[in-house]
Protein backbone atom coordinates (compact mmCIF):
# COMPACT_ATOMS: atom_id res chain seq x y z
CA UNK A 1 0.00 0.00 0.00
CA UNK A 2 0.97 3.60 -0.61
CA UNK A 3 3.00 4.65 2.46
CA UNK A 4 1.95 8.31 2.28
CA UNK A 5 -1.71 7.39 2.35
CA UNK A 6 -1.19 4.91 5.16
CA UNK A 7 0.55 7.55 7.28
CA UNK A 8 -2.14 10.14 6.65
CA UNK A 9 -4.97 7.71 7.37
CA UNK A 10 -3.37 6.32 10.52
CA UNK A 11 -3.10 9.83 11.89
CA UNK A 12 -6.52 11.20 10.95
CA UNK A 13 -8.30 8.04 11.96
CA UNK A 14 -7.52 9.05 15.53
CA UNK A 15 -7.63 12.80 15.08
CA UNK A 16 -9.73 14.07 12.22
CA UNK A 17 -9.74 17.62 13.55
CA UNK A 18 -6.05 18.25 12.82
CA UNK A 19 -5.56 21.09 10.36
CA UNK A 20 -3.75 20.46 7.10
CA UNK A 21 -0.70 22.53 7.93
CA UNK A 22 -0.09 20.73 11.19
CA UNK A 23 -0.72 17.35 9.60
CA UNK A 24 1.89 18.11 6.94
CA UNK A 25 4.39 19.19 9.62
CA UNK A 26 4.03 16.15 11.85
CA UNK A 27 4.15 13.74 8.93
CA UNK A 28 7.09 15.55 7.34
CA UNK A 29 5.23 16.07 4.04
CA UNK A 30 4.33 18.99 1.82
CA UNK A 31 0.99 20.58 2.63
CA UNK A 32 -0.12 20.50 -1.01
CA UNK A 33 0.56 16.81 -1.26
CA UNK A 34 -1.33 16.01 1.94
CA UNK A 35 -4.29 18.08 0.77
CA UNK A 36 -4.32 16.38 -2.63
CA UNK A 37 -4.06 12.87 -1.16
CA UNK A 38 -6.96 13.53 1.21
CA UNK A 39 -9.13 14.89 -1.59
CA UNK A 40 -8.26 11.93 -3.80
CA UNK A 41 -9.07 9.49 -1.03
CA UNK A 42 -12.41 11.20 -0.45
CA UNK A 43 -13.20 10.92 -4.16
CA UNK A 44 -12.14 7.29 -4.24
CA UNK A 45 -14.39 6.51 -1.31
CA UNK A 46 -11.45 5.56 0.93
CA UNK A 47 -12.24 8.35 3.37
CA UNK A 48 -16.00 8.03 3.80
CA UNK A 49 -16.78 10.54 6.51
CA UNK A 50 -15.68 12.12 9.78
CA UNK A 51 -17.33 11.30 13.08
CA UNK A 52 -17.16 12.35 16.69
CA UNK A 53 -16.96 9.80 19.45
CA UNK A 54 -19.57 10.71 22.04
CA UNK A 55 -20.36 9.07 25.33
CA UNK A 56 -24.10 9.77 25.33
CA UNK A 57 -24.46 8.17 28.76
CA UNK A 58 -22.63 11.08 30.35
CA UNK A 59 -25.23 13.42 28.91
CA UNK A 60 -28.01 11.30 30.37
CA UNK A 61 -29.46 11.41 26.88
CA UNK A 62 -32.14 8.91 26.10
CA UNK A 63 -30.46 6.56 23.76
CA UNK A 64 -30.53 2.81 23.39
CA UNK A 65 -28.10 0.85 21.27
CA UNK A 66 -28.84 -2.68 20.15
CA UNK A 67 -26.86 -5.24 18.20
CA UNK A 68 -29.17 -7.52 16.33
CA UNK A 69 -28.06 -10.84 14.93
CA UNK A 70 -30.08 -11.61 11.82
CA UNK A 71 -30.29 -14.90 9.94
CA UNK A 72 -31.54 -14.57 6.39
CA UNK A 73 -32.02 -16.69 3.27
CA UNK A 74 -29.59 -15.47 0.63
CA UNK A 75 -31.18 -14.77 -2.75
CA UNK A 76 -30.04 -16.42 -5.93
CA UNK A 77 -27.67 -14.18 -7.92
CA UNK A 78 -27.70 -11.46 -5.30
CA UNK A 79 -26.47 -13.13 -2.15
CA UNK A 80 -26.93 -10.88 0.84
CA UNK A 81 -26.54 -7.49 -0.82
CA UNK A 82 -30.20 -6.77 -1.50
CA UNK A 83 -31.43 -7.69 1.92
CA UNK A 84 -28.56 -5.75 3.52
CA UNK A 85 -29.55 -2.71 1.50
CA UNK A 86 -33.18 -2.97 2.54
CA UNK A 87 -32.04 -2.97 6.14
CA UNK A 88 -29.40 -0.24 6.03
CA UNK A 89 -31.78 2.22 4.38
CA UNK A 90 -33.57 2.69 7.70
CA UNK A 91 -32.00 5.78 9.28
CA UNK A 92 -32.08 4.29 12.78
CA UNK A 93 -29.72 1.54 11.60
CA UNK A 94 -26.13 2.70 12.26
CA UNK A 95 -24.15 -0.26 10.92
CA UNK A 96 -24.75 -3.43 8.96
CA UNK A 97 -22.06 -6.11 8.64
CA UNK A 98 -22.11 -9.45 6.84
CA UNK A 99 -20.73 -12.00 9.28
CA UNK A 100 -19.18 -15.43 9.26
CA UNK A 101 -20.47 -17.82 11.92
CA UNK A 102 -23.90 -18.74 13.21
CA UNK A 103 -25.78 -15.73 11.83
CA UNK A 104 -25.51 -13.63 8.68
CA UNK A 105 -26.01 -9.94 9.33
CA UNK A 106 -25.02 -7.87 12.35
CA UNK A 107 -27.32 -4.89 12.48
CA UNK A 108 -26.58 -2.07 14.88
CA UNK A 109 -29.40 0.15 15.79
CA UNK A 110 -29.94 3.28 17.81
CA UNK A 111 -33.29 4.21 19.25
CA UNK A 112 -34.67 6.43 21.98
CA UNK A 113 -36.23 3.67 24.05
CA UNK A 114 -36.24 -0.10 24.35
CA UNK A 115 -39.74 -0.05 23.00
CA UNK A 116 -38.74 1.86 19.91
CA UNK A 117 -35.99 -0.66 19.17
CA UNK A 118 -38.18 -3.68 19.76
CA UNK A 119 -40.92 -2.21 17.59
CA UNK A 120 -38.43 -1.79 14.80
CA UNK A 121 -37.28 -5.38 15.12
CA UNK A 122 -40.72 -6.96 15.31
CA UNK A 123 -42.45 -4.78 12.77
CA UNK A 124 -39.77 -3.88 10.24
CA UNK A 125 -36.91 -6.33 10.47
CA UNK A 126 -38.54 -9.65 11.35
CA UNK A 127 -41.28 -9.18 8.79
CA UNK A 128 -38.89 -8.99 5.83
CA UNK A 129 -39.58 -12.16 3.90
CA UNK A 130 -35.97 -13.35 3.64
CA UNK A 131 -35.35 -12.94 7.38
CA UNK A 132 -35.43 -16.31 9.14
CA UNK A 133 -34.95 -15.08 12.68
CA UNK A 134 -33.42 -12.31 14.80
CA UNK A 135 -31.77 -12.02 18.16
CA UNK A 136 -31.64 -8.61 19.79
CA UNK A 137 -28.82 -7.71 22.20
CA UNK A 138 -29.00 -4.41 24.05
CA UNK A 139 -25.81 -2.55 24.93
CA UNK A 140 -25.66 -1.92 28.66
CA UNK A 141 -22.43 0.08 28.88
CA UNK A 142 -19.79 1.21 26.43
CA UNK A 143 -16.26 0.85 27.76
CA UNK A 144 -14.31 1.45 24.59
CA UNK A 145 -15.45 2.68 21.21
CA UNK A 146 -13.40 3.16 18.04
CA UNK A 147 -10.18 2.58 19.97
CA UNK A 148 -11.06 5.19 22.58
CA UNK A 149 -11.64 4.27 26.20
CA UNK A 150 -14.78 6.05 27.37
CA UNK A 151 -14.74 5.14 31.02
CA UNK A 152 -11.38 6.60 32.04
CA UNK A 153 -9.38 9.70 31.23
CA UNK A 154 -5.64 9.65 30.57
CA UNK A 155 -3.63 10.66 33.59
CA UNK A 156 0.04 11.51 33.53
CA UNK A 157 1.46 9.81 36.59
CA UNK A 158 5.09 10.46 35.85
CA UNK A 159 7.30 12.58 38.09
CA UNK A 160 7.51 16.05 36.55
CA UNK A 161 11.28 16.07 36.07
CA UNK A 162 13.37 13.02 35.33
CA UNK A 163 16.99 13.10 34.09
CA UNK B 1 34.23 13.13 62.82
CA UNK B 2 31.95 12.73 59.83
CA UNK B 3 30.90 9.23 59.00
CA UNK B 4 30.36 10.20 55.40
CA UNK B 5 32.86 9.22 52.73
CA UNK B 6 34.61 12.19 51.20
CA UNK B 7 34.21 11.10 47.60
CA UNK B 8 30.47 10.75 48.10
CA UNK B 9 30.15 14.00 49.98
CA UNK B 10 32.01 15.76 47.18
CA UNK B 11 29.64 14.40 44.60
CA UNK B 12 27.43 17.12 43.15
CA UNK B 13 23.73 16.54 43.69
CA UNK B 14 21.84 16.18 40.44
CA UNK B 15 21.36 19.63 38.88
CA UNK B 16 17.67 19.14 38.30
CA UNK B 17 16.71 18.51 41.90
CA UNK B 18 15.99 22.20 42.44
CA UNK B 19 13.58 22.31 39.51
CA UNK B 20 11.92 19.17 40.64
CA UNK B 21 11.19 20.79 44.00
CA UNK B 22 9.76 23.97 42.46
CA UNK B 23 7.62 22.13 39.93
CA UNK B 24 6.28 19.71 42.53
CA UNK B 25 5.10 22.66 44.63
CA UNK B 26 3.52 24.45 41.72
CA UNK B 27 -0.06 23.71 40.88
CA UNK B 28 -1.03 23.35 37.21
CA UNK B 29 2.58 23.51 36.02
CA UNK B 30 3.27 21.90 32.68
CA UNK B 31 6.41 19.84 32.47
CA UNK B 32 8.54 19.17 29.44
CA UNK B 33 11.18 17.77 31.71
CA UNK B 34 10.40 14.10 31.79
CA UNK B 35 13.00 11.64 30.57
CA UNK B 36 10.69 8.68 30.18
CA UNK B 37 8.02 7.64 27.66
CA UNK B 38 4.47 8.87 28.11
CA UNK B 39 3.09 5.59 26.78
CA UNK B 40 1.97 2.86 29.09
CA UNK B 41 3.85 -0.40 28.76
CA UNK B 42 1.99 -2.26 25.97
CA UNK B 43 -0.75 -4.37 27.51
CA UNK B 44 0.45 -7.75 26.23
CA UNK B 45 3.74 -7.14 28.04
CA UNK B 46 2.04 -6.09 31.28
CA UNK B 47 -0.27 -9.07 30.95
CA UNK B 48 2.71 -11.42 30.75
CA UNK B 49 4.10 -9.87 33.95
CA UNK B 50 0.75 -10.38 35.68
CA UNK B 51 0.56 -13.95 34.38
CA UNK B 52 4.00 -14.72 35.77
CA UNK B 53 2.79 -13.55 39.19
CA UNK B 54 -0.35 -15.67 38.93
CA UNK B 55 1.78 -18.68 38.11
CA UNK B 56 3.81 -18.01 41.24
CA UNK B 57 7.04 -17.19 39.44
CA UNK B 58 8.18 -15.13 42.38
CA UNK B 59 11.61 -16.59 43.05
CA UNK B 60 15.14 -15.46 42.20
CA UNK B 61 16.32 -16.17 38.70
CA UNK B 62 19.89 -17.16 37.92
CA UNK B 63 22.27 -14.29 38.66
CA UNK B 64 22.77 -13.49 35.00
CA UNK B 65 19.05 -13.50 34.32
CA UNK B 66 16.56 -16.01 32.89
CA UNK B 67 18.21 -18.05 30.16
CA UNK B 68 15.13 -17.58 27.98
CA UNK B 69 15.48 -13.82 28.30
CA UNK B 70 19.20 -13.86 27.53
CA UNK B 71 18.48 -15.92 24.42
CA UNK B 72 15.82 -13.45 23.31
CA UNK B 73 18.20 -10.55 23.94
CA UNK B 74 20.78 -12.21 21.69
CA UNK B 75 18.17 -12.89 18.97
CA UNK B 76 17.08 -9.30 19.19
CA UNK B 77 20.57 -7.80 18.95
CA UNK B 78 21.34 -10.03 15.99
CA UNK B 79 18.05 -9.20 14.27
CA UNK B 80 18.17 -5.44 14.80
CA UNK B 81 21.84 -4.49 14.93
CA UNK B 82 23.68 -7.49 13.52
CA UNK B 83 25.78 -8.22 16.60
CA UNK B 84 26.10 -11.78 17.90
CA UNK B 85 26.46 -12.67 21.54
CA UNK B 86 26.54 -15.97 23.39
CA UNK B 87 23.55 -16.08 25.83
CA UNK B 88 25.35 -18.25 28.37
CA UNK B 89 28.51 -16.20 28.72
CA UNK B 90 28.23 -12.78 27.18
CA UNK B 91 24.97 -11.36 28.58
CA UNK B 92 24.09 -9.98 32.01
CA UNK B 93 20.55 -8.87 32.83
CA UNK B 94 20.68 -5.84 35.12
CA UNK B 95 18.45 -3.49 37.09
CA UNK B 96 18.03 -0.96 34.33
CA UNK B 97 20.81 0.29 32.10
CA UNK B 98 21.96 2.30 35.14
CA UNK B 99 23.19 -0.74 37.01
CA UNK B 100 25.06 -1.92 33.93
CA UNK B 101 26.94 1.40 33.78
CA UNK B 102 27.91 1.19 37.46
CA UNK B 103 28.85 -2.48 37.47
CA UNK B 104 30.64 -2.24 34.14
CA UNK B 105 32.90 0.56 35.31
CA UNK B 106 33.63 -1.12 38.63
CA UNK B 107 34.55 -4.33 36.83
CA UNK B 108 37.22 -2.71 34.69
CA UNK B 109 38.72 0.13 36.76
CA UNK B 110 41.63 -0.33 39.17
CA UNK B 111 40.70 2.23 41.81
CA UNK B 112 43.13 4.98 42.63
CA UNK B 113 45.55 4.23 39.79
CA UNK B 114 44.55 7.26 37.78
CA UNK B 115 42.87 5.28 35.04
CA UNK B 116 40.88 7.65 32.87
CA UNK B 117 37.31 7.30 31.71
CA UNK B 118 36.39 9.57 28.81
CA UNK B 119 32.90 11.01 29.14
CA UNK B 120 31.46 13.05 26.30
CA UNK B 121 29.07 15.72 27.62
CA UNK B 122 26.31 16.83 27.56
CA UNK B 123 25.18 13.37 28.54
CA UNK B 124 23.21 11.42 31.09
CA UNK B 125 23.95 12.38 34.67
CA UNK B 126 25.27 9.12 36.07
CA UNK B 127 28.45 8.41 34.09
CA UNK B 128 30.68 10.82 35.97
CA UNK B 129 29.66 9.84 39.51
CA UNK B 130 29.83 6.14 38.60
CA UNK B 131 33.34 6.61 37.24
CA UNK B 132 34.38 8.43 40.43
CA UNK B 133 32.88 5.73 42.66
CA UNK B 134 34.70 3.10 40.64
CA UNK B 135 37.94 4.92 41.46
CA UNK B 136 38.62 6.26 37.98
CA UNK B 137 39.52 9.75 36.88
CA UNK B 138 36.68 11.09 34.73
CA UNK B 139 37.85 13.11 31.74
CA UNK B 140 35.15 15.20 30.11
CA UNK B 141 34.98 15.70 26.36
CA UNK B 142 32.97 18.84 25.63
CA UNK B 143 30.79 18.15 22.62
CA UNK B 144 29.64 21.10 20.60
CA UNK B 145 26.68 22.42 18.70
CA UNK B 146 28.77 22.96 15.53
CA UNK B 147 29.09 19.16 15.23
CA UNK B 148 25.43 18.58 16.19
CA UNK B 149 26.85 17.26 19.47
CA UNK B 150 28.43 14.25 17.76
CA UNK B 151 31.75 12.94 19.04
CA UNK B 152 34.41 13.57 16.40
CA UNK B 153 37.63 11.71 15.91
CA UNK B 154 39.65 14.84 16.64
CA UNK B 155 37.85 15.52 19.91
CA UNK B 156 38.54 11.94 20.94
CA UNK B 157 42.21 12.09 19.93
CA UNK B 158 42.64 15.32 21.89
CA UNK B 159 41.35 13.67 25.04
CA UNK B 160 43.18 10.35 24.86
CA UNK B 161 46.26 9.88 27.06
CA UNK B 162 48.34 6.86 28.10
CA UNK B 163 46.02 6.57 31.08
CA UNK B 164 42.82 6.33 29.02
CA UNK B 165 41.05 3.06 29.71
CA UNK B 166 37.39 3.52 28.86
CA UNK B 167 35.38 5.65 26.46
CA UNK B 168 31.72 6.09 27.29
CA UNK B 169 29.69 6.40 24.13
CA UNK B 170 26.23 7.79 24.95
CA UNK B 171 24.39 7.76 21.60
CA UNK B 172 21.56 8.27 20.73
CA UNK B 173 22.10 10.95 23.29
CA UNK B 174 20.18 12.21 26.27
CA UNK B 175 19.87 15.30 26.44
CA UNK B 176 20.81 16.42 22.92
CA UNK B 177 19.09 13.80 20.77
CA UNK B 178 22.30 13.49 18.75
CA UNK B 179 23.12 10.26 16.92
CA UNK B 180 26.39 9.13 15.37
CA UNK B 181 26.67 8.07 11.76
CA UNK B 182 28.30 4.82 10.78
CA UNK B 183 31.30 6.81 9.54
CA UNK B 184 31.59 8.58 12.92
CA UNK B 185 31.61 5.17 14.58
CA UNK B 186 34.28 3.84 12.21
CA UNK B 187 36.48 6.85 12.99
CA UNK B 188 36.01 6.37 16.72
CA UNK B 189 36.62 2.63 16.38
CA UNK B 190 39.92 3.30 14.64
CA UNK B 191 41.17 5.36 17.58
CA UNK B 192 39.93 2.86 20.15
CA UNK B 193 41.61 -0.06 18.41
CA UNK B 194 44.83 1.88 17.87
CA UNK B 195 44.99 3.08 21.48
CA UNK B 196 43.50 -0.06 23.02
CA UNK B 197 40.51 1.64 24.63
CA UNK B 198 37.44 -0.17 25.96
CA UNK B 199 34.13 1.32 24.84
CA UNK B 200 31.07 1.40 27.06
CA UNK B 201 28.31 2.03 24.55
CA UNK B 202 25.06 3.11 26.17
CA UNK B 203 22.48 2.32 23.50
CA UNK B 204 19.36 2.60 25.64
CA UNK B 205 17.74 4.82 22.97
CA UNK B 206 18.78 2.58 20.06
CA UNK B 207 15.18 1.98 18.99
CA UNK B 208 14.36 5.66 18.99
CA UNK B 209 16.08 7.00 15.90
CA UNK B 210 14.24 8.82 13.16
CA UNK B 211 14.61 8.63 9.41
CA UNK B 212 17.72 6.49 9.92
CA UNK B 213 18.64 3.24 11.70
CA UNK B 214 20.85 3.00 14.73
CA UNK B 215 24.24 1.40 14.22
CA UNK B 216 25.92 -0.26 17.19
CA UNK B 217 29.65 0.27 17.53
CA UNK B 218 29.90 -3.41 18.47
CA UNK B 219 29.01 -4.25 14.86
CA UNK B 220 32.12 -2.46 13.56
CA UNK B 221 34.90 -5.00 12.86
CA UNK B 222 37.39 -5.25 15.71
CA UNK B 223 35.08 -3.58 18.23
CA UNK B 224 32.95 -6.35 19.72
CA UNK B 225 35.90 -7.62 21.78
CA UNK B 226 36.44 -4.14 23.24
CA UNK B 227 32.85 -3.04 23.77
CA UNK B 228 30.42 -3.30 26.65
CA UNK B 229 27.07 -2.80 24.98
CA UNK B 230 24.37 -1.49 27.30
CA UNK B 231 20.71 -1.50 26.45
CA UNK B 232 17.40 -2.07 28.19
CA UNK B 233 13.65 -2.04 28.04
CA UNK B 234 12.82 1.34 29.57
CA UNK B 235 12.78 3.56 26.51
CA UNK B 236 12.01 1.20 23.63
CA UNK B 237 9.09 -0.60 25.30
CA UNK B 238 8.03 2.14 27.73
CA UNK B 239 9.06 -0.01 30.71
CA UNK B 240 10.95 2.46 32.93
CA UNK B 241 9.38 1.35 36.19
CA UNK B 242 10.16 -2.31 35.55
CA UNK B 243 13.87 -1.52 36.04
CA UNK B 244 15.35 -3.86 33.51
CA UNK B 245 18.40 -3.52 31.32
CA UNK B 246 21.33 -5.59 30.15
CA UNK B 247 24.99 -5.55 29.30
CA UNK B 248 26.64 -7.62 26.58
CA UNK B 249 30.34 -7.98 26.02
CA UNK B 250 33.38 -10.20 26.10
CA UNK B 251 33.05 -13.12 28.52
CA UNK B 252 36.17 -11.90 30.34
CA UNK B 253 34.36 -8.70 31.38
CA UNK B 254 30.78 -9.92 31.70
CA UNK B 255 31.86 -12.70 34.08
CA UNK B 256 33.47 -10.10 36.36
CA UNK B 257 30.46 -7.79 36.15
CA UNK B 258 28.33 -10.79 37.06
CA UNK B 259 30.25 -11.20 40.33
CA UNK B 260 29.53 -7.63 41.44
CA UNK B 261 25.91 -7.94 40.34
CA UNK B 262 25.62 -11.24 42.21
CA UNK B 263 26.82 -9.74 45.49
CA UNK B 264 25.12 -6.37 45.21
CA UNK B 265 21.82 -7.23 43.54
CA UNK B 266 21.48 -11.02 43.32
CA UNK B 267 19.31 -10.88 40.21
CA UNK B 268 17.10 -8.45 38.31
CA UNK B 269 13.38 -8.49 39.22
CA UNK B 270 11.80 -11.78 38.13
CA UNK B 271 8.42 -10.37 37.08
CA UNK B 272 10.14 -7.83 34.88
CA UNK B 273 12.24 -10.52 33.25
CA UNK B 274 9.18 -12.54 32.23
CA UNK B 275 7.52 -9.42 30.86
CA UNK B 276 10.70 -8.57 28.96
CA UNK B 277 10.70 -11.96 27.21
CA UNK B 278 7.27 -11.10 25.85
CA UNK B 279 8.47 -7.62 24.82
CA UNK B 280 11.32 -9.05 22.77
CA UNK B 281 9.22 -11.84 21.26
CA UNK B 282 6.14 -9.86 20.29
CA UNK B 283 6.88 -6.18 20.82
CA UNK B 284 8.35 -5.09 17.48
CA UNK B 285 5.07 -3.52 16.31
CA UNK B 286 4.71 -1.52 19.52
CA UNK B 287 8.15 -0.05 19.00
CA UNK B 288 7.29 0.94 15.43
CA UNK B 289 4.11 2.69 16.56
CA UNK B 290 5.75 4.57 19.41
CA UNK B 291 8.70 5.58 17.23
CA UNK B 292 6.31 7.03 14.64
CA UNK B 293 4.49 9.00 17.33
CA UNK B 294 7.76 10.41 18.70
CA UNK B 295 8.87 11.31 15.21
CA UNK B 296 5.65 13.29 14.63
CA UNK B 297 6.21 15.25 17.81
CA UNK B 298 9.85 15.82 16.94
CA UNK B 299 8.85 17.34 13.61
CA UNK B 300 6.17 19.40 15.32
CA UNK B 301 8.67 20.89 17.79
CA UNK B 302 11.39 21.60 15.23
CA UNK B 303 8.86 23.38 13.05
CA UNK B 304 7.58 25.40 16.02
CA UNK B 305 11.15 26.44 16.91
CA UNK B 306 11.73 27.53 13.35
CA UNK B 307 8.59 29.64 13.44
CA UNK B 308 9.61 31.35 16.67
CA UNK B 309 13.19 31.70 15.46
CA UNK B 310 14.69 29.58 18.23
CA UNK B 311 17.86 27.95 16.91
CA UNK B 312 18.00 24.17 17.23
CA UNK B 313 19.99 21.56 15.29
CA UNK B 314 17.93 18.66 14.00
CA UNK B 315 18.35 15.73 16.37
CA UNK B 316 17.63 12.25 15.02
CA UNK B 317 17.45 10.23 18.22
CA UNK B 318 15.96 9.72 21.69
CA UNK B 319 13.00 11.99 22.58
CA UNK B 320 14.72 15.27 23.25
CA UNK B 321 15.43 18.46 21.42
CA UNK B 322 18.18 20.77 22.60
CA UNK B 323 17.54 24.31 21.43
CA UNK B 324 20.12 27.06 21.90
CA UNK B 325 19.00 29.98 24.07
CA UNK B 326 22.26 31.95 24.02
CA UNK B 327 20.80 34.85 22.06
CA UNK B 328 18.58 35.81 24.98
CA UNK B 329 21.62 36.65 27.08
CA UNK B 330 20.72 34.33 29.92
CA UNK B 331 22.33 31.21 31.32
CA UNK B 332 20.48 27.94 30.85
CA UNK B 333 19.50 27.94 34.48
CA UNK B 334 18.24 31.53 34.41
CA UNK B 335 16.23 30.80 31.30
CA UNK B 336 14.68 27.66 32.76
CA UNK B 337 13.95 29.35 36.09
CA UNK B 338 12.33 32.39 34.49
CA UNK B 339 10.33 30.28 32.06
CA UNK B 340 9.03 28.21 34.94
CA UNK B 341 8.20 31.27 37.04
CA UNK B 342 6.54 33.26 34.27
CA UNK B 343 4.82 30.58 32.24
CA UNK B 344 4.73 27.61 34.62
CA UNK B 345 6.43 25.36 32.12
CA UNK B 346 9.36 23.22 33.24
CA UNK B 347 12.31 22.43 31.00
CA UNK B 348 15.72 21.18 32.07
CA UNK B 349 18.75 23.50 31.79
CA UNK B 350 21.45 22.01 29.57
CA UNK B 351 24.00 22.45 32.35
CA UNK B 352 22.32 19.63 34.29
CA UNK B 353 24.09 17.35 31.80
CA UNK B 354 27.52 18.95 31.92
CA UNK B 355 29.16 22.36 31.47
CA UNK B 356 29.00 22.11 27.69
CA UNK B 357 25.21 22.20 28.01
CA UNK B 358 25.48 25.89 28.92
CA UNK B 359 23.39 27.98 26.56
CA UNK B 360 20.95 25.15 25.84
CA UNK B 361 17.79 23.69 27.33
CA UNK B 362 16.47 20.16 27.08
CA UNK B 363 12.89 19.77 25.97
CA UNK B 364 11.41 16.30 26.10
CA UNK B 365 8.80 15.26 23.57
CA UNK B 366 7.53 12.33 25.54
CA UNK B 367 4.19 14.17 25.59
CA UNK B 368 1.14 14.19 23.36
CA UNK B 369 1.04 16.79 20.60
CA UNK B 370 -1.93 18.41 22.38
CA UNK B 371 0.24 18.96 25.47
CA UNK B 372 3.20 20.12 23.45
CA UNK B 373 1.01 22.64 21.68
CA UNK B 374 -0.02 24.29 24.93
CA UNK B 375 3.56 24.37 26.23
CA UNK B 376 4.99 25.66 22.96
CA UNK B 377 2.49 28.51 22.83
CA UNK B 378 3.79 29.54 26.25
CA UNK B 379 7.38 29.23 25.10
CA UNK B 380 6.56 31.45 22.14
CA UNK B 381 5.08 34.10 24.43
CA UNK B 382 8.09 33.88 26.72
CA UNK B 383 10.80 34.24 24.07
CA UNK B 384 8.68 36.89 22.36
CA UNK B 385 8.91 38.99 25.51
CA UNK B 386 12.67 38.35 25.80
CA UNK B 387 13.29 39.51 22.27
CA UNK B 388 11.75 42.91 22.90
Amino acid sequence: MNDTRLKILTFIEKNSRVDLKELAVVLGMEEDMVSKEIKDMENEGIICGFHTIIDWDKLAAEKVTAMIEVRVTPQRGKGFDDIAERIYKYPEVTSVYLMSGSFDLMVMLEGKTLKEVSTFVTEKLATLETVINTQTNFVLKKYKDHGTVLTKKYEDNRMPIVP
Amino acid sequence: MSYVARQVENMKPSGIRKFFDIVSEMEDAISLGVGEPDFDTPWHIRDEGIYSLEKGRTFYTSNSGLMELRKEICNYLKRRFDVSYEPAKEVLVTVGGSEAIDVGLRAVINPGEGEEVLIPQPSYVSYEPCAVLAGAKPVIIQLCNENQFRLTKQELLDAVTDKTKVLILPFPNNPTGAVLTEQDLRDIAEVCIERDILVMSDEIYAELTYDRDHVSIASIPGMKERTILINGFSKSYAMTGWRLGYACGPEEIISQMMKIHQYAIMCAPTTSQYAAVEALKNGDDDVVKMREAYNQRRRFLLNAFKEMDLPCFEPFGAFYVFPCIKKYGMTSEEFATEFLKQEKVAVVPGTAFGDSGEGFIRISYAYSIENLKIAIAKLKDFVGRLQK
